[in-house]
């Protein structure tokens, strides 16, 4: 199946999101769609799939002109979108979800388990995913959640697939299996429209690239005729100077210690230290354990062994508020679900963690806290008219300035960042790691936890590298490179 | 242009924010001109005090339910609280022990049932819904055994006690002015302090608050302490009035208490409300109780057209 759209326009009130883009996908290629956050990658998506009415503009699928007015009845041309926040039921088995809505059954509406099973036993067996059907939904890691998710979308004659982020939450040899997927996908003459920040994916993986932003494509071109700095600039619309930082902060005293600590099998025997002035980057695969160490530390999940030290005084952090008062922020990877209050005002979002100290009696004087969030907002420069505002109303890279001013406002001494710059665009991403400099100039030691090397190794002081549960390497400024992170990372040496 | 679309963008939002701010307010405007138009008996100031007092055991309740609703959770105990609180009172008051004593008595036993709720909802990490639906039944059955099913009668002749009820302060009922002081506190309590902040960040985000450092275990218990306490000052408002305590006193208040929430735009879903919007909620549901009897309308078409206003109030509510 091909597909062409021509001189799509789209606005929301007065909000042009698209002006006129041109987007052309062919059967059995891999397209990536890159562009920052609100570049309109995901509109122009759901115009094809049918979620939202095009101003202008059209729509040819094999050079016929076809418009849709539900995503259902592009899935049932055989165009399905899967979207970075999957929609599963939870509660059902792996069959029921791959059924819903389009269950095989008798004309008395009886349920057909067994041909469910076989045509799903076919389908698994083609890709090469194990995965027991009884299971319930909850019960899978997120990626085998996105392999069943395209796995639905095969059970119907699907010819387009779109991909939005898919390899977000994935470990490693999960993408690696996606990818082959994917290889499979295209030998059968399906489409793939790719879309994703990671640039090593699209370089791996892609046929054909188109950057967008602005709402406009700028452009179109073979994978293997473009390269890095050029996708950057035109995602950015200019050169990305001195993208990571180059001030060299002072270390000074050490301010965190942590002495063999442990948590039943997920983390064995960590010990490191963190000066004031420091960041140390910690690196690792997916579910080596690098976020529950710092959880742990923080006092979200027990530690079943270990000391903690905060300027060389032990110190016990059994809840996060302990961790807090002594001085130790968290942001943690997970904005939507443990770090924004969506439907909060700005305000209140920033002051979260520092509230109680602009009260008296536990009365808040809210002329005090204003002036402070003011001071926030400026200094992060989150782009907002007014504080009182819902989070919800901002973009995803000025929601993650917003939980870091929070944290940024609990004046820490120690901050552990974890994946700060996780879906958030290139512009936001270079104003964060400017941030964390400024931070350390001001004797703060952060962690950053993060699956991007190229940003590890950007914005690190030195690298801690954690395989399986153990460090099981250290890297400094000097020698530090991609290669050796992985060799760690993957348990070589 | 895009900063300037932004902005028109931001300037809905804040605009449907406003609506949704006003909209029970203008409801109970319109209500009351509808009502007063079709009989002008209800503008009278002894018909609006008697409303007001009609009113305020509801009101009170429903003040403590918001609390409870913007954690996100829902306290179906009220009812029977309200019940056993008064009777417990009523026996205090028949040993002799003096009414102000009394008085606080019922209020702490009233607060010590609550934070019961609050105990086994945070410890024992039971479904708010569950958790208040079982001890409904419990503390109902409490109050029958203590009362053995019958109404406890004169305990008191007592001045102080029957003022609770029946008393008048400056030509107003003194359950209003109950209502009004209790309105006043709570008011600052969820709007201007900490505590409050607390409140709404837990119904808003639990996990984040957790992670904030905010200490839910404690702020959940206090709220729905508030709510037993809110129940119980009802009760003895009741039991005042008729001098008696009933067993089956506040059957089914629980209802018209979330119902008062819900209209005055509290979200069931936690972290979203205003307690303002609570008290215009108690009066729609008071006015048109209140209406529709001075218009003659039969009570059962009443619970119709009470069920029709919970709807429609909430469809406004969505509507942004």
């Amino acid at each position: 199946m091909n597909i062409e759209m021509k001189g799509v326009t789209k606005s929301f009130g007065s909000n042009y999101v698209l002006r006129g883009v041109d987007f052309d996908l062919q059967a059995g290629e891999v397209h990536a769609l890159m562009g920052e956050n609100g570049a309109g990658k995901s509109t122009l998506m759901n115009i094809m799939t049918g979620l939202h009415k095009k101003d202008e503009g059209q729509i040819f699928i094999d050079g016929k002109e076809q418009l849709f007015d539900s995503p259902k009845a592009a899935e049932n041309y055989g165009i399905s979108f899967i979207h970075q926040e999957m929609i599963t039921w939870p509660e059902m088995t792996v069959l029921e979800n791959l059924f819903m809505g389009k269950e095989m059954k008798t004309s008395f509406g009886w349920i057909k388990t067994k041909e469910m099973q076989n045509k799903a036993d076919n389908i698994f067996r083609e890709l090469g995913i194990q995965i027991d059907f009884d299971k319930q939904m909850k019960t899978l890691s997120v990626g085998q959640q996105q392999l069943v998710e395209i796995a639905k979308t095969l059970m119907n004659e699907t010819k387009v697939i779109i991909m939005d982020e898919p390899t977000a939450a994935l470990t490693d040899r999960e993408i690696e299996l996606l990818f082959k997927i994917i290889n499979q996908l295209k030998e059968k003459n399906v489409a793939i429209v790719y879309i994703s920040h990671r640039m090593e994916e699209i370089f791996k993986i892609s046929d054909r690239v188109t950057v967008m932003r602005d709402g406009i494509s700028i452009s179109t071109k073979p994978t293997k005729d473009t390269y890095y700095d050029e996708i950057v600039r035109q995602m950015v619309g200019r050169d990305l100077e001195d993208y990571y930082p180059t001030i060299e902060s002072e270390k000074g005293e050490m301010v965190l210690e942590v002495k063999e600590l442990s948590r039943f099998n997920l983390f064995n025997e960590i010990s490191f230290k963190l000066h004031s002035g420091e960041i140390i980057g910690f690196s690792g695969l997916m579910g080596s354990g690098r976020t529950e160490i710092m959880r742990a530390i923080f006092g979200i999940d027990r530690l079943e062994k270990g000391e903690i030290f905060l300027e060389g005084e032990k110190v016990e952090i059994k809840t996060p508020n302990d961790a807090i008062s002594k001085g130790i922020g968290f942001l943690t990877e997970n904005r939507k679900d443990e770090g924004l209050f969506l439907d909060f005002s700005i305000r209140d979002n920033i002051s979260m963690t520092a509230f109680e100290e602009f009260s008296k009696y536990g009365w808040i004087n809210r002329k005090e806290e204003a002036e402070f969030v003011e001071l926030l907002i400026k200094r992060l420069t989150v782009k907002t008219t007014d504080m009182e505002l819902p989070a919800s109303a901002l973009s995803g890279g000025n929601q993650q300035k917003v939980v870091l001013a929070k944290w940024i406002g609990a004046g820490s001494k120690v901050l552990i960042l974890d994946e700060p710059t996780r879906g958030v665009d290139v512009g936001a991403k270079k104003e964060i790691y400017s941030l964390m400099k400024e931070l350390t100039e001001r004797g703060v030691g952060i962690i950053m936890v993060s699956s991007d090397l190229p940003e590890v190794i950007g914005v690190s002081d030195r690298v801690i590298v954690v395989h399986e549960g153990k460090i099981a390497g250290e890297l400094s400024k000097e020698s530090l490179s991609e290669e050796k992170i992985m060799t760690l990372a993957t348990g070589g040496s | 242009m895009e900063a300037k679309s932004k902005s028109i963008a931001q300037t809905k939002a804040k605009r449907s924010e406003l609506f949704r701010k006003l909209g029970p307010l203008i409801a109970l405007i319109v209500l009351v001109t509808v009502v007063t138009f079709l009989n002008t008996n209800f503008i009278s100031p002894t018909n609006l005090l008697n409303l007001l007092r009609q009113v305020s055991v509801n009101a009170l309740i429903a003040f403590g339910m918001t609390f409870v609703i913007i954690t996100g959770g829902i306290d179906l105990s009220v009812g029977s609280t309200l019940a056993l609180s008064g009777a417990l009172t009523a026996g205090i008051l028949a040993a002799g022990v003096p009414p102000v004593v009394a008085i606080f008595a019922g209020l702490l036993i009233g607060a010590a049932l609550g934070l019961l709720n609050g105990i086994v909802i945070t410890k024992g990490k039971v479904a708010p819904f569950i958790a208040t639906l079982a001890t409904m039944t419990i503390f109902r059955g409490l109050t029958l055994v203590y009362t053995e099913g019958n109404p406890i009668t004169g305990f008191s002749d007592d001045f102080t006690f029957l003022f609770f009820g029946r008393g008048y302060l400056f030509g107003i009922p003194f359950p209003v002015v109950l209502m009004a002081i209790a309105f006043g506190i709570l008011f600052v309590l969820l709007h201007k302090m900490t505590f409050g902040r607390k409140t709404f960040a837990i119904g808003g985000n639990e996990n984040a608050s957790y992670i904030a450092g905010i200490k839910s275990d404690r702020v959940k218990y206090t709220v729905y302490a508030i709510s037993g306490m809110m129940s119980a000052l009802a009760g003895l408002i009741l039991t005042s009035r008729l001098n008696s305590a009933q067993p089956t006193a506040g059957t089914a208040y629980e209802l018209d208490a979330i119902a008062a929430v819900v209209i005055g735009g509290t979200s069931l879903a936690g972290g979203k409300g205003r307690i303002v919007g609570t008290l215009i909620g108690a009066l729609i549901i008071g006015t048109l109780n209140n209406g529709l009897n001075l218009l003659g309308v039969s009570s059962f078409y009443q619970q119709v057209v009470r069920g029709i206003v919970i709807i429609i109030a909430v469809l406004l509510d969505r509507k942004k």
